[in-house]
Order: structure tokens, then sequence, then C-alpha cells
């Protein structure tokens, strides 16, 4: 009885200071002296390799979400002969849900195992370490860069995730499966709001973008510098990401849609 | 790669995202003049507003006019009292005008008919605030079958 209050104070305390040591790293490697000149060409490089690089994966797979959508609400609403509704179900539904946390999950796979992985091989190179003897901050020269890039270009993604997945929809819906063009895009104009629904949906997206990137460079800068340690701190990063962006979504729409 | 192909391809991720929200902005949202801009207030009292919503549309003949703000009981009969904001575009609908709560299609939401009235020498504008004073409540399905089937008791 003692022993597992021990243990349930224990795993507790590390949760906490695991969250603590986290806002500190992130707290040190983005707030100081902004120096543009220095930071832009890192920022560019990485917005290269985080954004660019994941936006074939996000708009592949934006349009087929999409294109299921508009195929599997078209076989449900012709039965209520419904069917002009197939707009606003696919965009709201890409909008508020879909676009965010599909684009924040592909991105948790994507980029973020890529950022734990980078940063965790150049801490068990001693690059980070060769850095602090320059006497440069690695927090400043190394995460900052990649936690701007990732904050940036994630919400970005996520804006053509639900652009393309509305236009896969429209591909099915009207060219396929003959649902009327004007009433598609009227009845979607009708019930989309550009503060409830595209704001909330950016909000949420710029929410994922800073819990994916954070904890993947978190999980990277303190991963254990040795080949399972890195390995492991991959997984954990594609794990932790994926159950909080999950979790932080129903939060959020309750909040924002209740 | 040079610097110079990263920093393009950088631009065009840029730019195609500002595309997208283009394309969201401009085809996908609600973009009516009757939800944006300046608006002023008319106010109407119901004895009932069946499921009518806040930001459900104001509709003169089928065009969008406004939206509904607010939905309150008021006064000491508890009357449900619906607050309207009428794009200023529309801002002469004489004293004489009458809302109604419809229903657009049998299974579809409910919004507020608003009618212009008659205009004479003597009948004033609505203004700002103003109540509209003739109104028509949401038919209610249950009350109608019951009425039926009233009705066909009394004839039986």
């Amino acid at each position: 009885m003692i022993n597992a209050l021990v243990k349930l104070g224990r795993n507790t305390l590390s949760v906490l200071a695991g969250v603590g040591s986290a806002s500190i790293m992130l707290f040190q490697s983005i707030v100081g002296k902004p120096q543009p000149l220095k930071m832009f060409p890192l920022l560019i490089r990485q917005l290269y390799v985080v954004g660019v690089q994941s936006m074939l994966i996000i708009l592949i797979s934006g349009l087929f979400i999409g294109m299921v959508l508009g195929l599997q609400g078209y076989t449900i609403l012709v039965d209520f002969g419904a069917e002009q509704a197939l707009g606003p179900m696919v965009s709201l539904s890409l909008l508020r849900e879909l676009g965010p946390v599909v684009t924040a999950l592909l991105f948790a796979g994507r980029a973020g195992s890529a950022l734990t992985a980078e940063i965790g091989l150049m801490k068990a190179t001693e690059q980070l370490s060769s850095l602090e003897m320059m006497a440069v901050d690695p927090l400043r020269r190394v995460v900052a860069p990649r936690f701007w890039a990732g904050f940036i270009s994630m919400p970005l993604l996520a804006l053509m995730f639900s652009a393309i997945g509305i236009y896969g929809g429209f591909i099915v819906g009207v060219q396929w499966l003959g649902v009327d063009d004007g009433a598609f895009w009227s009845v979607m104009q009708a019930n989309v709001e550009w503060g409830q629904d595209i704001l909330n949906g950016f909000i949420k997206s710029l929410v994922f973008a800073l819990v994916v990137t954070w904890i993947a460079l978190y999980k990277g800068y303190t991963a254990e510098p040795t080949s399972p340690g890195i390995s492991a701190a991959t997984t954990q990063t594609v794990v932790y990401s994926s159950l909080a962006v999950l979790g932080l979504d129903f939060v959020l729409t309750a909040i924002m849609f209740s | 790669m040079t610097t110079r192909t990263m920093e393009l391809l950088v631009g065009v991720f840029v730019a195609a995202a500002i595309a997208a929200l283009v394309f969201l902005a401009l085809q996908v949202a609600n973009n009516s003049d009757a939800t944006r801009g300046e608006t002023y207030t008319l106010v109407a009292k119901f004895d009932n507003i069946g499921g009518l919503k806040v930001r459900s549309p104001v509709k003169v003949g089928g065009v969008v006019v406004g939206r509904v703000s607010s939905i309150q009981l008021t006064g000491e009969y508890y009357e449900p009292i619906v607050e309207m904001q009428i794009s200023t575009q529309y801002d002469a609908f004489p004293e004489t005008s009458t809302a109604s709560i419809l229903t657009s299609g049998l299974l579809g939401e409910q919004y507020v008919g608003l009618e212009p009235g008659f205009i004479d020498d003597f009948v004033m504008m609505l203004e700002d605030g103003d109540e509209v004073p003739n109104t028509n409540s949401a038919i209610v399905l249950e009350n109608l079958i019951g009425q039926f089937l009233f009705s066909q008791g009394e004839e039986g």
C-alpha cells in the first residue's frame, strides 16, 4: 500500500519535472535578444526541411480524405434526398476536425520523429557539446529555428490540407456522383462561417503545432545518447504527440463549438 | 542544394498556403453582405419561437438580410423576444411589416421571414431598436397534430 503510494508520488514528480524542464528548454530557446540576421537563414533551411518536405504527403492525404468523405457522405445523404448537404458536410468536417488533427498526426510522424532523431543524434555524437565549447548556445542555434519552423509550417499545412480536401470532395461529389455544382458550393457557403469554422480550425492547428514541435524537440534534446535511447525517444515523440493532439482536440472542440 | 533553391521552395510553400487560405475565405466561407458590415437592430415578440436559434437567418422574400442576435424571455408573461441584426443596406421597413417564424423545407432549419408592409403618409419607418409590431409564431407540429386529432374526435 505504502509502496504503491510512493510509486504514484514518484511518477507524478517525474512527470512534473519533465513538464518543467521542457518549459525551461522552450523558454530558453525562444526568449532572448532577437538576432534576425543570424536566425533567418537557419529558419529558412528548417522551413524547407520541416514544411516543404511534408507538403507532398499532406496534399496527397488531404485529397484522398476529402474524396472518401465525399463518397461516404454521398451514400448516406442520398438516402434522405439531401445530397446538397454534401458540401457543408465535407467542408465542416475538414475545417473543424480532420484538417488540424490529421495534419498534426501526419506532421508528428513525418517531421516530429525526424526532428527528435536529428537532435538526439546530434547529442549522441556530441555536436551539441561542441557547440557549447565554441560558446554557441545550442538551444538558440539548433532548437529555436526548428521550433519556429514547426510552429509556422504546420498551420499552413493544415490550411492546404483542408483546401485540397474540399476540392477532393468536390471532385467525387460533383464531377463523379453528380451532385449539383451550384448547390454544392452555395449550401457550403451558407453553412461555413469565417470566424466560427475557419479561424477556430486555424487556432486549433496553431495549438497542435506548438505541442507536436515542442514534444519532438524536448524528446530529442533529452534523449539518452545511445542507439536504443534515440529509437525510444523517436517512438515516444510520435506516441506522445498523437495522444496529446487527440486529447487536446476534444478539449478545444468542447470549448470552441459547444 | 543551393540556398537560393531552398528559398524559392519555401516561397512556393508559403504561397501555396496563402492560396489555400484565400480559397477557403472566398469560395468556402459565407461572404454575404448581410452578415458583415454595418447593421441595425430590430426586435420582435413571438408567442412561440419553435426551433429558432441565435444566428438563424432573417430573410425577406428568401433573401438573407440579417441574423438573429439574441433570444430572451421578457415581461411578466415571459414572452420570447427575438433581437435581429439587419444590414443597414435594408433600412426602410415600415411599421406595418410582419415578422413570421418559418421553416425552410419540411425538415429544414427555422428562420425569421420579414415581410415589408404597406406605406402611406401615416406609416413610420422602423428604426434602430424598434419593435416589429405584427408577428406570426412558429407552427409547432405537435400542436397541429393535436388539433387535427381533436377535430377528428369531434366529428366521429
